[in-house]
């Protein structure tokens, strides 16, 4: 049993997460939760869905319970399982279990990572049954109205052994994500980092320069996430091509030849 | 003797005279070489003697001469290039005998020089990579490098010498380089070619009085221009830039010139209307980096590029366009058009009937090199194409196809999707599989010397893939407890129920129970650099899949006509990697056309009876189907795409790698049911090959 992989940590939040929609996502999920349909965020790592989740979360006021899937992670995980106290055994409900019965928003990242088997749990709560039956005690949760679920998928990753399958894909209302456009991700940048608009703009430029190596010996191109981490460190005092160079190059790819026309790239820039 | 103090002339003069006794006389002595050989570091003075002493063990004459020349050989290179300067006189000796083998001790300022020019060149083979990675990241479009004598780019192409050393150091070299291929995008970039008029600059040039001059005026005017232009947007690599070059500054009357081009507003009509201005001053020095302009070269390049594209975009909007509900009747406004932003940072934007719509990707790269060319996307250009418009053939010499007679027994029959019809012509191919005539070339063993270092590279990767653990749980024996059956069945136990007997983990290697099939394009088409470039990655791609294990079928298809479609075997499944198939993959070639539907069908049939967890069907063309009897245009995309369909029905992945240099719009079409790459160049298949299946199966 892995330590902590019960503790489930469910979270009302209260202030309002920084989120800038990139197009009619949060009118789309609206509709999608007034209606009870579970939600797949498709999208590029690092555009956006997490926070996208948290600020959905904070304006349907509902607690996040966000479950990070791994190639590990067995329905057990997900539903809950016994453990011994004092001699007793008692059952603990998982994160899935605990976001239904709280009537939470349960958010699965990057569901292609778990195991197959794990993924059909979840088919009885997103379709209209909504129910979670729990296997080991016998007891079948109904999920109530304000219970939510939502899934994310990178499509980018073109392996056909992590295919998400028809019959999970096609229970959701999907909404799809990109990088957002340059005046939206200088904005972004500048508001999560305070690094200054001009900089700002030089950070999305350089993205797009690293997103047209996409296909050419880099898998994904900079991600608004690694701007706002190279953006952070810039304006904790770091030189600009050393902050690209730690929070850009290094987290994008280790071929020798591709950094070096990535660091070629940032010192054109700055 | 302490270890460290040079020795003197007369120590060194002893040591000499006994070393160096056949050589020696009463009237030639050592005495020379022993003052000049005194003025050296200790270090250097060992270095010699060790030298000497083998040299004399050859040839003491010639050990004599070089001690004569040590001292002025260690003064100029450096103990390895010292040592290379050595070696060298001894192969001439061995080769050419002792007079030769002294001039070349004597040729000694030579060799320093040569060797220091080879320690700070740079080849462009050695940067190609990263300058092309570079270009592309600049720009999102590819631009190819090309070796060439002068630095220039036609648009498409961007030419640079094969090695640059005019610097004094390596560092300055590399920079020259970056700054050639920096300043050759910036002309693409910047808009000194607008292709609203390809032939532009070379009818400017050509009009004038003396051709070449005008060229050399524009260049330099346009290279001002261009300077600034980089330096406003990437400050950096102007900084690199002017450190490769101090600029006097400009002559009188290029000052107000000057000025004005490097203002932000400045287009290449500024540079026009400059070189008509100072037409006939004296021209400035060139920067070192600003290479050659060729008008002519410019204006193929820039026509050819645009009618391909204009074409390959409204062939993408066609295909746009049949998902779509007609229009009201009557109405036959334009439906699509382009958003108007004029930002080089934004993506151009595709509007249908004035929504905007997220275009595929290839769509949009070829929207943003329209724009690149002629700054906005025109109206005429977002006409979709008219039915039947695909790009003309080019007409194939008819071949004597029914010759011989045709035995259909033994052969494969299969059917062909009519799309005409919309139902199959039955039994319509006849296929015959065949054997690879096996070549005994050393051509495996160069590939993997060629590719040394991305077979290595292949090789880690690879093995990380294999190794994935996996723990089964609720076993009856295992190597730990498996605490949650443990603990679940002690609350059985409590409940009166029995204790379940699997309360072990274990730890196992997981199996990846993955087949895969290879088809290979054999057609005449492949002739060539693709043909190579396939065998080459098949050689990387079998070294690689046998490090994984998973079990893996090549085979090769071509044919001509319906009768005679051929399936050529390279390895079968149960086949081992061995010199055999090694042989078979040397001796691939070129053969008729791509009937691919049929192909597809036969080796999917023999996939379907491998028990394999996940099967996959990876095709590698190079391009559109094409045979001789009507497979092709329409109805061989649509066969192939079914015969895909097909295989997806069966539960097999099907991957289509197709090298094609031209974006071609029937690809999503046609590859429907299967996920494809296109390749743009054949040179990068070996990688991209394996770097696919690396991702499609883990
Ligand atoms: N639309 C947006 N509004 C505000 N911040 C954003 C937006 N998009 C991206 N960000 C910034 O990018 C960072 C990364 O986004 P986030 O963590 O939501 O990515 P993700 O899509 O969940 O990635 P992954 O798939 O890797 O989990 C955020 O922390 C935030 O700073
Ligand atoms: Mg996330």
């Amino acid at each position: 049993m892995k330590p902590g992989a019960m503790r489930t940590e469910a979270l009302l939040i209260t202030k309002e997460p920084y989120y800038e929609p990139q197009g009619e996502e949060i009118a789309l999920f609206e509709g999608a939760y007034r209606n009870k349909i579970p939600v797949l965020l498709k999208g590029p790592t690092g555009c956006g869905k997490t926070r996208f989740m948290e600020h959905m979360a904070w304006r349907l006021k509902r607690p996040l319970v966000t479950v990070s899937c791994h190639d590990d992670l067995t329905a057990s995980d997900l539903v809950g399982r016994y453990l011994i106290t004092a001699g007793d055994t008692v059952w603990i409900d998982g994160p899935l279990a605990h976001a239904v019965r709280l009537g939470g928003i349960c958010y699965l990242d990057e569901i292609v990572e778990a195991r197959k088997d794990t993924t059909v749990v979840i088919h009885p709560l997103a379709d209209d049954r909504r129910v979670l039956p729990i296997e080991k005690t016998g007891e079948v949760l109904s999920a109530p109205g304000e219970f939510a679920l939502a899934i994310s998928y990178n499509p980018g990753y073109q392996s056909v052994l992590k295919d998400l399958k028809q019959s999970t894909r096609q229970r959701f209302i999907a909404l799809e994500f990109d990088y957002p456009s340059a005046d939206l991700e200088r904005r972004i940048v500048d508001h999560e980092s305070g690094v200054g608009d001009e900089i700002a703009a030089k950070l999305v430029r350089f993205a797009a320069m690293t997103r047209n190596l996409k296909g050419s010996g880099l898998e994904e191109g900079a991600s608004t996430r690694l701007l706002v981490h190279a953006a952070k460190l810039m304006v904790s005092g770091i030189g600009a091509r050393t902050a690209c160079q730690g929070a850009i190059a290094q987290a994008l790819t280790d071929d020798p030849e591709m950094l070096a026309a990535i660091n070629e790239l940032s010192a054109s820039l700055f | 003797m302490d270890e460290f103090r040079p020795l003197t002339a007369a120590e060194i003069e002893d040591w000499l005279d006994e070393e160096l006794d056949a050589a020696l006389s009463l009237r030639r002595t050592s005495r020379q070489a022993a003052i000049s050989l005194s003025s050296l570091a200790r270090d250097q003075q060992d270095f010699v003697r060790h030298w000497i002493a083998i040299v004399a063990k050859t040839n003491p004459e010639l050990a004599f001469h070089f001690a004569n020349h040590a001292a002025d050989g260690l003064k100029r290179m450096a103990k390895d290039d010292a040592e290379a300067w050595i070696i060298q006189t001894m192969d001439v000796y061995d080769k050419m005998g002792l007079y030769p083998a002294i001039a070349a001790l004597a040729a000694v300022e030579a060799f320093a020089a040569g060797r220091a020019e080879r320690a700070r060149a740079v080849a462009l083979e050695e940067v190609g990579p990263v300058l092309e990675l570079f270009l592309q990241a600049l720009s999102g479009r590819p631009l190819r490098l090309e070796r060439g004598a002068r630095p220039f780019t036609d648009t498409t192409r961007l030419f640079l010498p094969a090695s640059i050393a005019e610097r004094p150091t390596r560092e300055e070299n590399l920079r020259l380089y970056k700054a050639m291929a920096a300043h050759l995008w910036a002309q693409t970039w910047f808009g000194t070619f607008p292709g609203s008029d390809p032939e532009r600059l070379m009818n400017h040039c050509r009009s004038s009085r003396d051709p070449d001059y005008a060229c050399e005026l524009f260049h330099a005017l346009e290279t001002i221009r261009l300077d600034a232009c980089l330096a406003r947007e990437l400050p950096g690599l102007y900084r690199e830039l002017r450190a490769l070059h101090n600029r006097p500054p400009p002559a009188r009357a290029w000052q107000s010139w000057s000025a004005r081009l490097e203002a932000a507003d400045a287009t290449v009509e500024t540079t026009y209307e400059a070189a008509a201005a100072l037409y006939g001053e004296p021209v400035p020095e060139r920067r070192p980096y600003q290479g050659i302009l060729d008008g002519g070269a410019v204006a193929v390049a820039l026509a050819e590029r645009m009618a391909q594209e204009r074409a390959a975009l409204q062939a993408a909007l066609k295909k746009l366009l049949a998902g779509k509900a007609s229009p009201p009747e009557g109405d036959d406004r334009r439906r699509f058009s382009a958003g108007k932003e004029r930002s080089d940072r934004n993506e151009p934007t595709l509007l249908f009937d004035g929504e905007r719509l997220t275009a595929p990707a290839d769509v949009r790269a070829l929207m943003q090199s329209i724009r690149q060319d002629l700054g906005e996307i025109p109206d005429e250009y977002l006409v979709p194409a008219g039915d039947g418009d695909y790009a003309p053939e080019s007409p194939k010499k008819v071949e004597d196809v029914w010759k011989g007679t045709y035995h259909e027994d033994g052969a494969f029959l299969y059917n062909e999707w009519d799309y005409k019809r919309q139902h199959y012509r039955k039994e319509w191919c006849v296929l015959r599989e065949v054997d690879v005539h096996p070549a005994e070339e050393p051509f495996v063993a160069e590939t993997l010397r060629k590719y040394a270092g991305l077979s290595t590279r292949l090789r880690k990767t690879f093995e990380a893939l294999r190794g994935e653990n996996a723990v089964q749980r609720r076993q009856k024996h295992g190597d730990e407890v498996d605490f949650d059956a443990l603990i679940q069945g002690f609350s059985d136990l409590r409940s009166g129920r029995e204790l379940p007997d699997g309360l072990f983990l274990r730890h196992r290697r997981l199996a990846r129970n993955i087949a895969v099939m290879f088809m290979v394009d054999m057609s005449g088409s492949t002739k060539g650099w693709i043909n190579d470039a396939e065998r080459e990655s098949l050689v990387l791609l079998c070294e690689a899949l046998e490090i994984l294990g998973d079990r893996y079928a090549i085979y090769g298809f071509s044919g001509i006509t319906r009768k005679r479609c051929e399936i050529y075997r390279v390895k079968r499944f149960d086949e081992p990697y061995n010199r055999e198939v090694r042989a078979r993959i040397t001796g691939i070639k070129p053969q008729d056309y791509t009937r691919m539907g049929v192909a597809i069908r036969h080796l999917c049939g023999m996939l379907k009876g491998v028990e394999a967890r996940t099967k996959l069907l990876v095709t590698l063309s190079d391009g559109k189907p094409d045979d001789y009897d009507g497979y092709r245009g329409e109805y061989g995309i649509e066969d192939t795409r079914q015969a895909l369909l097909e295989a997806k029905r069966d539960g097999i992945h099907a991957f289509c790698i197709t090298i094609d240099t031209d974006a071609r719009d029937y690809l999503p079409h046609m590859y429907g049911a299967a996920n494809y790459a296109q390749i743009d160049d054949v040179r990068k298949l070996p990688l991209k090959i394996s770097d696919i299946y690396r991702h499609l199966t883990s």
